[in-house]
């Protein structure tokens, strides 16, 4: 246990030297901001927006929704962005800048090493998601005075799909360089959120071929799914025209949701975590 | 006695029939070598011999692909075998923004040392950094960070000690200090496996030598056994001359028929090869 303490330390103390933690924190602010912006005018134009006659929208809610919406793609975004950097070299960058090789001569086991940095940048992406995920719920109900169906569960789900954007990357470091992880997972990040509005389209123009890719999608990289499902969620109890309008929009939410993904996406990131510690068990130093 | 030893306690490092491929190169071809409690010996070799490879399946950075390496009777890599050895790696690098104690004390951590501040504090004082304890990696020369390398391995006092070119940014008084240490550490019992480019540093410090090329041991034995008489160099009044072929039993005869001949004589000297001769012999002047 001291041994994961001390990875955990090490790892931390590397973050805060490489100033990735103070990059995040200048660029969260800046969106905090701007999202306190953003809902400051829009809620405030909103008693000059009146819908046509017979079209019954809830605007505050539309408008609450969408903005919770972005700030949601915003918090998953920084979130990998964080994720990806506290783990892109954890194995091949630090083994290539030699700074891997005393440590793992020490006995403390090479599963160790690698499941204590995940320990470590778990723990810091999921705080970090849920302030910020909070913060921007905080925003919106200050401003704009709405709130979304469901508050807790969402912010874990998309926490947890940054957990396992943090595992996938610590695979790809046991067999990419640091810059090639860093580029292959934020390609694999983006592909899942392009499946994921793929199949918001797809739903949309009842298209059956762009739906069945967007759902093989969503089960192969089930942390957008975790995202999808937890949009899916803050709206969940929106009905009517409203509820129509807003999943046809962008932060529409899953059409992969419930139980099943969530077991599924627990046990794709225990593989993946498996995978990484075989990968690192056999990896030539 | 343990099975399969022929001593009461298994060598500090034994490597059996070493092998290791890398795609179509081989590495390793079937390597023995042993490393007995209290013994310090040198591996050499040019470039590319392979010596950097043997030592990193000794620490269980490398897989190997067919034969035995054990490190204080376990499995080379295993974690009891890595709680007795110590390792200094040719290239290598610290945290540059911890200081030289914060490095110290990370390492003991994971060794599970419990030698606190004093443990720390000695080691720096064995490399000559107790001045530097608190100043940060990435202030210290190379040198002195080769140094902080040597303590990093030390700490945890481990048994078996394999160090890659643990010199190679030194000065000279840094390697004094180091080969003082490796004698100290001998003294210890500390079996110590040292891979180095430089011969002199080799022939003074090391009880036995083993020359790797293309990944086969070529020459190993004593610094002694491994030199070759190559004459007596008699001094007389008529100058200096060497008496090639002739050995130590010779030399009392020379200097008896020099002396019978109405010669001064005032110096004679053994001549054997050195162990840069026996090297480039031995690798048949390769170089890297």
């Amino acid at each position: 246990m001291s041994s994961v303490a001390v990875i955990v330390e090490y790892g931390l103390r590397e973050a805060v030297r490489r100033k990735v933690f103070a990059v995040v924190l200048l660029l969260t602010a800046l969106f905090l901001v701007l999202f306190w912006l953003a809902n400051h005018f829009v809620f405030g134009d909103l008693k000059d927006i009146t819908p046509p006659e017979g079209v019954n929208v809830d605007t505050r809610t539309f408008a609450g929704a969408f903005l919770t919406g972005l700030a949601m793609f915003a918090t998953m975004f920084l979130g990998v962005v964080l994720a990806v950097f506290l783990t892109l070299g954890a194995v091949s960058g630090d083994a290539e800048r030699g700074l891997l090789q005393p440590l793992v001569v020490r006995p403390i086991g090479r599963s160790t090493l690698l499941l204590s940095r995940f320990l470590g940048a778990s723990g810091v992406c999921v705080a970090y998601v849920l302030v910020v995920y909070f913060a921007a719920l905080g925003i919106t109900r200050a401003t704009g005075h709405w709130s979304p169906s469901r508050i807790v569960w969402p912010g874990l789900e998309l926490a947890f799909g940054v957990v396992i954007v943090i595992a996938l990357s610590l695979l790809g470091s046991t067999v990419l360089s640091a810059t090639a992880n860093g580029i292959a997972i934020f390609m694999l990040f983006g592909a899942g959120l392009v499946a994921g509005l793929l199949g918001t389209i797809g739903h949309a123009l009842n298209s059956q071929s762009i739906k069945h890719a967007s759902t093989i999608a969503s089960w192969l990289l089930p942390f957008e799914a975790m995202y999808q499902d937890a949009l899916r969620m803050m709206t969940e109890s929106t009905s009517g025209l409203t509820g129509f309008l807003l999943q046809l929009g962008p932060f529409g939410g899953a059409y992969v949701h419930g139980w099943p993904i969530r077991v599924w996406a627990v046990v794709y990131l225990a593989g993946v975590l498996a995978l990484a510690v075989f990968a690192f068990s056999r990896r030539n130093l | 006695m343990t099975p399969g030893y022929p001593h009461a306690v298994p060598p500090a490092l034994a490597v059996r029939n070493l092998a290791k491929r890398f795609g179509s190169v081989e590495a390793l071809k079937g390597v023995d070598l042993e490393v007995g409690e209290g013994e310090l010996v040198g591996l050499l070799g040019p470039n590319g011999a392979g010596k950097s490879t043997l030592v990193k399946i000794a620490v269980g950075l490398v897989r190997q692909s067919a034969g035995t390496a054990e490190v204080a009777g376990a499995r080379a890599g295993s974690l009891r075998a890595r709680a007795s050895l110590g390792y200094l790696a040719e290239l290598f690098r610290f945290p540059g923004w911890y200081t030289a104690d914060e490095v110290l004390d990370l390492h003991q951590r994971l060794a599970g040392s419990r030698g606190g501040a004093a443990e720390r504090k000695r080691l720096l004082e064995l490399v000559a950094l107790d001045e530097a304890a608190d100043r940060r990696v990435d202030g210290m020369s190379k040198g002195m960070q080769q140094r902080l390398g040597v303590a990093q391995a030390l700490v945890g006092e481990p048994r078996v000690l394999l160090l890659d070119e643990p010199t190679s940014a030194l000065d000279p008084v840094g390697r004094r200090t180091v080969r003082l240490l490796l004698e100290d550490l001998r003294g210890r019992g500390v079996a110590v496996l040292l891979n180095s480019h430089l011969l002199s540093e080799i022939e003074l410090v090391c009880d036995r030598v083993a020359i790797l090329l293309g990944g086969e041991v070529v020459a190993a034995g004593t610094p002694s056994e491994l030199s070759r008489p190559k004459g007596v160099r008699i001094e007389t009044d008529e100058g200096a001359h060497v008496v090639g072929g002739a050995t130590r039993e010779d030399a009392p005869r020379l200097v008896a028929e020099a002396v019978a001949a109405g010669r001064q004589v005032y110096g004679v000297h053994v001549l054997t090869s050195t162990l840069e001769d026996v090297y480039l012999e031995a690798v048949g002047g390769e170089t890297d």
